[in-house]
């Protein structure tokens, strides 16, 4: 049923970018989409094995996403993974940069992946980067 | 034999209602008749555009009292 193509690199730290990634990464996933995410940078420390999905805001929406019944990002990566069959990777350069191996992250990350890969993977498709 | 499950996803936001669907199409028998309450607005829309473009069968969408019910049968 794959349609399109969306990749989807995610670096920051704030709760709104993160939410808006989870939400394209896992609504693109069950809607026929092949999905693939390489978390990097400042993002890649919310999924460590354990890590609070408490993320610093950005504005009045990140507080209300807080207040409100908003899934968290982590649960809709994860349902992006589980549902969708999305490919969420961690960025290599990050995992060295941090020193994390791939045993010390969520368990629906796939396998690290560096950016030469990711690009070439994404070619042809959408690509979104928060 | 067909089953009707009903999903209570009242007070979750987008796309909360619709994950929801999906984890309960899943685990669905072709055949079956899910209904999904939200009182999620976006979600009242989208739900029916995501049973559309994947091919299940949108049976009925009604509101009442800020709460839609979209009933929907797995057809696949």
């Amino acid at each position: 049923m794959v349609s399109d193509k969306i990749s989807i690199i995610l670096v920051s730290e704030l709760r709104e970018d993160l939410q808006m990634a989870g939400m394209i990464a896992s609504v693109g996933a069950v809607s026929g989409n092949s999905v693939s995410v390489l978390i990097s940078m400042n993002a890649l420390k919310y999924f460590l094995k354990g890590a609070s999905d408490k993320a610093p805001v950005a504005g009045h929406m990140g507080e209300m996403l807080d207040r409100k019944k908003a899934p968290s990002f982590k649960t809709l990566f994860e349902q992006a993974a589980e549902l969708g069959d999305a490919r969420i990777h961690p960025c290599s350069m990050a995992m060295d940069v941090l020193g994390v191996e791939w045993r010390d992250l969520d368990t629906f990350l796939k396998e690290p992946m560096g950016l030469t890969k990711f690009l070439d993977d994404a070619r042809g498709g959408q690509v979104w980067s928060f | 034999m067909a089953e009707k499950r009903k999903i209570d996803a009242r007070g979750s936001f987008c796309p909360g209602p619709l994950m929801e669907l999906i984890a309960g199409i899943k685990a669905a028998n072709v055949g079956d008749e899910l209904e999904v309450l939200s009182t999620d607005r976006g979600s009242a829309a989208d739900i029916p555009e995501w049973i559309k473009k994947v091919g299940h069968e949108l049976l009925t969408t009604t509101e009442e009292n800020g709460v839609w019910h979209i009933t929907v049968r797995k057809t696949k």
